[in-house]
């Protein structure tokens, strides 16, 4: 699958392509497929996100995972600490 | 102050005299061309070549192709530094939150590719009262100041 | 009162027009009236990234000197603005990791307040100027190297010429043949020197860590001190006018210099500096002495050396942590940011308070930052040593491991960085746990570990260095040997094949071990590896 991420503009946060817009939960990623190059331009123009970009990623039984152990830490936090980030919200 | 008008719009120019409005030639042009008055210099170019020329020109041009190539801030304070009083004109992609060092260095007209408004600029270059070196300007460093 | 530099009215003025500007761009980005291109550098010069989660604010601490207010203050701004918590550098810097855009002008307001600022802590400009931790307290020092750094930080703040150079450039100004600042990995590095009685700088320049390692040549014997400024200009220029731009790894000057070659760089350097001569550029001597007065050695009392070792906890700290002062009585402590299993120069918002109530009570309201992440309480009485050590213990700041095997300089790699290939924090803490029980039988060892090939946590001068690389998707380590940043400067050897990382861990207690066996009297590590060379090591890690 495509999973489209970046950073929200005004707080940094680290947010990805839900499908109707964006949202700070890995899980929620969609497939973006052939929309991915129009999404990007139209979302990052409209200033709804800032830093955008596509990965490879793969629809799993705990939800969408990206293919790169980067994108994976920016969808959880710091491993060093899991008191930070999205993980301690999740939990 | 006073703006100057081109296709693209008006850009800000700080020099009480006429523009020069003839076009400025690359560097290898103008030192042939013992009639030219106007040069284009390119980030790269030895702004030095210019020296022995001072006197006949008018209008230097120094190029921005990228804001992020500074390397003309320091070919307009050269050509400062040798005395010339012509026009230093930055053209190319020069933003607005640059054009206070570029006055610093010297630059003292704007042909930037997106217009930059003239008040918009006033605004940018009244951020800073005061300066901590010398450079091509007029303005008093701090520490000359200091011990006034 | 701290022994610092004080701003006056003309350095509060161009702090506080840096906050309105940075104000002003930060709404206009906001509204949609600078794109992200365009306001990347302009958000990069006040300090401000965007992380792997967040956007990170790091904030110029300039030569390592802080008071006891600002301290306090570093303090407050992780707590309401941050996680609690900052992370400080190996350009003696603080780092913020989950700043968010729309507070960023109030944070550097609050910075304003106690003369602190993030000015050029990022960008293709000159940087926050570092220094010995230890200046103005150290004995070999020939002079305090600060007042220097500092004529240097005003030099360099806002240069119209110098501030779209080909890529950034990094300042150090040290004072003594003990070079405790990593100098000449430095884009310039300043030694003060003495001669013939009068006071100048030995100058070198294209040091650098990165992809490209290199040790700076000595561009200069002897500049006369009232030269400095004219000279760095010079440098500037040449770097300005041709370093390479059209290879962001290739635009750092240590790559100018080396293509160049010294002589031809000397040669343009020495023809800029004629040219410059009659410009007027160099401050007067008086706003040199204005400077050095606010750095004149601050009233120390009358002590003899010497203080009670019976807590054996404590000896052990003492012995470790301590740094002789040129005045008799007294220590320069250093606090260790590097608990084994922590985060190498992470601080909590209660720990920075604490250090700042410490230094107000035992150092004379000074802090220092290292470059290897600790901090320093510079002038401590030797008769408060044990005071200040309980204190410091039950903060769990007293880690007793100065420039041990758990004394680990790491980046914040992959769990922060979006540069970063691996992670670097897990390799420290796996190693401190793994070498701390050993570490005092194995003396200085000096580890780093960077994430990447930018080597923030400048592996190639570890006398053990360890870079992290992505092997197709996954976090792979290699080992390096031999390096220094110290005065007998090196730059370490890659081993051979990288390890995964469980097996970095072993691989490095492998040359660890290698080294307790084959050690003769008195050998650190970097003495050993520099008598028997690579391959010892390497059959021990390959056989």
């Amino acid at each position: 699958m495509i999973i489209l991420t970046g950073n929200d503009l005004k707080t940094g946060d680290v947010v990805w392509w839900d499908g109707q817009g964006w949202s700070r939960h890995l899980a929620d990623a969609v497939d973006a497929g052939d929309e991915a190059e129009a999404i990007m331009a139209r979302e990052e123009a409209a200033r709804r996100v800032n830093a955008v970009y596509e990965i490879e990623g793969e629809q799993t039984a705990e939800g969408p995972r990206p293919a790169h152990i980067k994108d994976r830490v920016r969808g959880r936090g710091p491993t060093v600490r899991p008191d930070l980030g999205i993980q301690a919200e999740a939990s | 102050m006073a703006e100057q008008q081109n296709n693209k719009g008006s850009w800000p120019r700080y020099r009480d005299d006429a523009p020069v409005n003839s076009p400025a030639v690359t560097l290898e042009a103008f030192v042939e061309q013992p009639d030219a008055v106007a040069v284009r210099i390119e980030p790269g170019a030895d702004v030095r070549e210019l020296i022995p020329h001072l006197g006949r020109i008018k209008l230097v041009e120094i190029g921005f192709p990228v804001f992020g190539d500074g390397r003309n801030y320091s070919a307009a304070r050269i050509l400062r530094e040798e005395g010339y009083q012509g026009e230093i004109r930055a053209e190319g992609d020069v933003l607005l939150d640059q054009i206070a060092f570029m006055r610093r260095c010297g630059v003292d007209s704007f042909a930037p590719a997106e217009p930059i408004a003239a008040e918009a600029a006033e605004r940018a270059l009244g951020f800073w009262p005061e300066v901590y070196q010398p450079a091509a300007d007029a303005r008093t460093p701090i520490w000359a100041k200091r011990h006034g | 009162m701290a022994t610092m530099y004080k701003y006056d009215d003309y350095d509060q003025t161009m702090v506080d027009a840096r906050v309105a500007e940075f104000r002003d761009q930060t709404a206009r980005r906001l509204a949609g009236d600078l794109t992200e291109d365009q306001f990347k550098p302009l958000r990069l010069m006040n300090g401000l990234y965007l992380q792997l989660h967040a956007y990170m604010l790091r904030v110029a601490v300039p030569y390592g000197t802080l008071s006891g207010a600002q301290m306090h203050m570093l303090a407050t701004i992780a707590r309401k603005y941050d996680k609690g918590y900052g992370h400080f550098t190996t350009r003696q810097n603080i780092q913020y990791n989950w700043i968010q855009l729309k507070d960023a002008p109030d944070i550097l307001a609050d910075l304003a307040t106690v003369e602190m600022h993030a000015i050029q802590t990022s960008g293709n400009c000159i940087r926050n100027i570092s220094s010995d931790q230890f200046a103005g307290v150290a004995a070999d020092e020939v002079v305090d190297p600060r007042p220097y750094a500092e004529l240097l930080r005003q030099w360099s703040s806002f240069h119209p010429e110098f501030s779209y150079l080909p890529r950034k450039f990094k300042i150090a100004v040290i004072a003594s043949d003990e070079d405790r600042a990593a100098m000449r990995l430095h884009d310039i590095g300043i030694q003060m020197v003495e001669k013939d009685g009068a006071l100048g700088a030995k100058f070198f320049a294209g040091g650098g860590m990165g992809r490209t390692p290199m040790i700076g040549p000595c561009v200069r014997e002897f500049v006369p001190v009232d030269e400095l400024i004219s000279f760095s200009e010079a440098v500037l220029r040449v770097y300005n006018r041709y370093g390479r731009r059209d290879n962001k790894y290739k635009a750092r000057i240590k790559i100018l210099v080396h293509e160049m070659g010294i002589d031809a760089f000397r040669a343009e350097v020495d023809a800029e500096y004629e040219k410059m001569q009659p410009l007027d550029l160099e401050p007067p001597r008086a706003e040199l002495k204005r400077i050095e007065a606010f750095f004149a050695p601050p009233a120390y009392e009358a002590a003899e050396d010497g203080y009670d070792l019976s807590d054996p906890d404590f000896a052990i700290w003492a012995e470790t942590n301590l740094f002789p002062h040129k005045v008799p009585g007294y220590a320069a402590a250093t606090i260790s940011l590097k608990p084994v299993g922590g985060i190498p120069g992470d601080a909590s918002a209660d720990q920075m308070d604490l250090i700042a109530d410490l230094a107000a009570r035992y150092s004379m309201d000074e802090v220092r930052v290292t470059h290897a992440q600790n901090l320093v309480l510079p002038n401590v009485k030797q008769a408060d040593l044990y005071a200040l050590w309980q204190e410091l213990d039950g903060a769990g700041l007293a880690p007793a491991n100065l420039d041990r095997a758990s004394d680990i300089i790491a980046c914040p790699g992959l769990d922060y960085c979006s540069l970063a290939n691996a992670r670097s924090i897990p390799i420290a803490q796996r190693l401190a746990e793994r070498l701390a029980p050993v570490e005092r039988r194995l003396g200085d060892l000096q580890i780093k570990i960077s994430g990447c090939i930018n080597a923030c946590g400048h592996h190639h001068a570890g006398h053990i260095g360890i870079l992290g690389v992505d092997k197709k998707g996954v976090e792979s380590y290699q080992l390096l040997l031999g390096g220094s940043a110290a005065e007998d400067v090196s730059l370490a050897k890659i081993t051979g094949p990288g390890f995964d990382e469980h097996g970095i861990v072993d691989a490095v207690e492998t040359v660890t071990n290698l080294y307790e066996s084959e050690r003769q009297d008195g050998e650190r590590f970097l003495d050993t590896y520099r008598r028997l060379g690579m391959a010892p090591f390497k059959e021990a890690l390959y056989g």
